[in-house]
């Protein structure tokens, strides 16, 4: 059974009063190119935000940045409650277990079995060979990860390497390794990408399943313009290193969001 | 139609490369002329060999009289090679992961594991077995210290090299899931370099098993002292028996060396 279990609601979940997640006057450089110039934004918990832009706009820097898998030049994060830039190691850590990360490339560990790799979101509050590899691990881990692998419909494919998968089901792999991580926040950076159409859409469907059914919060970078609207309850644009645009994807027009997509990204 | 002129078919170079072209080939002919032996020595050499009572006539046939005792210290031999290159592979992972970029925890530290490599695998397997044997005294146990003491060097360089190459992808993601070092290296790395590993352990085997027979002749033991004594007694036709069972033990480690590469690869 390969079709995701997990399928999005018409609309959206709850949403707490609380921002998940604030970001003010944040700004990168590599040397002396500005990548991102004072972006200012705030996201509601509970809902999903895509994030979209051209190519250069500082999109996926902007996601390393808010777990500082890329230090920021300047500015302030604030993600769960946690002031990021402050933090230390051992601090950071903690925030960045409860932070599921979904990338372009599926990052798994590709000799290793799909079950073993989903063993490893587990990472993030657990250490020790329980965690590394499913032949040592406890009942109780393996059927936790076994829940996961189910909820993304690859229940049937636990023992199969991962580089024997598809790159959908490959995918799918990772959002089941995120699941194991207990995360409170997604942060997903062009799952969608190098997937056929099809299987793109069940990917982005998944994650908004995890939001409409879970109540986590999600940040999307798409490059297709379909996702980004059909996909989010909200759109946050860059351009240049700056939001220039901010508002709920309901009332987003899509001729006017067409200027942050590359003229071959469009349908 | 227009014609293209062809460039030059050489380039022209600088005065300072045609001097290190001249250094380099004054090198190579000063060395042959201080070290090559003549023509005419190899060839009364070669007479020597082939005469009525040169080495090889005396070779011939093979004495396997001594069979058992021989096959007892062929077992010896593998034994030294085994545990020798068992120890030194597996003390060759810490080793390596401190020496990696991205894995050691200090550049001090990758420097420091880099150097003790670096000597480790400089210093020929003969010295180690001298220095050993100073230490715990003549027989297998000096042995079994210089192989792997060899063999960290060997396989801490190659087993450096491959975490170095693998991609860094899946590492990066257990890391911002919030995974420790040990985790990484053993859930990501590890899996990751798997086929480089057992490809590095296998020839650490076979080069344990082709040096062992040589630590012998600095009584270290094994093989080795039979064959030197051998030599000492001049008894060369069972010397050429030691030296053809030696010779039928490295090539039955090498085949199922490459069985094994084949099936796990």
């Amino acid at each position: 059974m390969n079709i995701p279990l997990l399928n999005p609601a018409i609309t959206a979940g709850p949403v707490s009063a609380g921002p998940v997640l604030t970001v003010a006057g944040l700004e990168k450089a590599f040397g002396v190119r500005r990548i991102l110039r004072g972006v200012n934004f705030a996201l509601a918990s509970g809902q999903s935000t895509a994030l979209i832009g051209a190519n250069g706009s500082g999109k996926s820097t902007l996601l390393k940045c808010l777990v500082r898998l890329e230090e920021p030049s300047a500015g302030q994060i604030t993600l769960l409650g946690h002031d990021v830039t402050t933090l230390g190691p051992r601090a950071l850590r903690q925030l960045r277990a409860k932070v599921g990360i979904v990338w372009q490339r599926h990052n798994l560990v590709p000799r290793l079995s799909a079950l073993t790799n989903v063993l490893h979101g587990a990472q993030s509050r657990l250490s020790g060979p329980k965690v590394w590899f499913q032949s040592i691990a406890t009942d109780a881990l393996r059927a936790e990860a076994m829940t996961c692998l189910g909820r993304v419909g690859l229940a049937d494919r636990a023992l199969a390497r991962v580089d024997t998968l598809s790159g959908g089901q490959q995918q799918r792999v990772a959002i089941a390794r995120m699941l194991m991580q207990h995360p409170q926040f997604i942060l997903a950076d062009e799952p969608d990408a190098s997937l056929d159409p099809q299987t793109g859409q069940e990917v982005m469907e998944l994650l908004l399943g995890l939001v409409r059914q879970d109540g986590l919060s999600l940040l999307v970078i798409s490059h297709r313009l379909e996702h980004a609207l059909g996909y989010s309850d909200r759109i946050v644009g860059l351009a240049a290193g700056q939001v220039a645009l901010d508002q709920p994807t309901a009332q987003a027009n899509t001729a006017s969001l067409r200027r942050f997509f590359d003229p071959e990204a469009l349908p | 139609m227009t014609a293209f002129p062809a460039p030059p078919r050489f380039q022209q170079r600088r005065l300072a490369e045609y001097i290190a072209i001249l250094l380099a080939l004054a090198l190579v002919v000063s060395s042959f002329a201080a070290t090559a032996p003549n023509l005419g020595a190899i060839g009364r050499g070669v007479g020597r060999l082939f005469a009525p009572s040169g080495l090889l006539m005396q070779m011939f046939p093979p004495d396997f009289s001594r069979f058992g005792p021989i096959a007892w210290k062929l077992l010896e031999t593998l034994q030294m090679a085994v545990a020798g290159a068992a120890l030194g592979l597996i003390f060759a992972v810490p080793f390596a992961i401190l020496a990696t970029d991205r894995l050691s925890p200090h550049p001090l530290v990758r420097t420091a594991a880099r150097a003790i490599i670096a000597l480790f695998r400089t210093v020929p397997d003969l010295i180690w077995a001298i220095i050993f044997i100073i230490v715990v005294g003549l027989g297998p146990a000096a042995g079994v210290m210089a192989i792997m003491i060899d063999k960290i060097g060997f396989a801490g360089r190659f087993f450096a090299e491959a975490m170095e190459e693998t991609d860094t992808g899946p590492q990066d993601a257990l890391r911002a899931i919030g995974a420790g070092r040990l985790g990484i290296i053993v859930s990501a790395v590890f899996p990751a370099c798997l086929p480089s590993f057992t490809a590095t352990s296998l020839f650490a085997l076979e080069k344990s098993v082709r040096g062992s027979a040589a630590l012998g002749l600095v009584g270290a033991g094994g093989i080795g002292v039979d064959l030197k004594v051998a030599f000492d007694l001049f008894n060369y036709d069972e010397a050429l028996a030691i030296i053809l069972m030696l010779l039928a033990l490295v090539i039955a480690v090498e085949q199922a060396s490459g069985w094994i590469r084949r099936k796990l690869i």
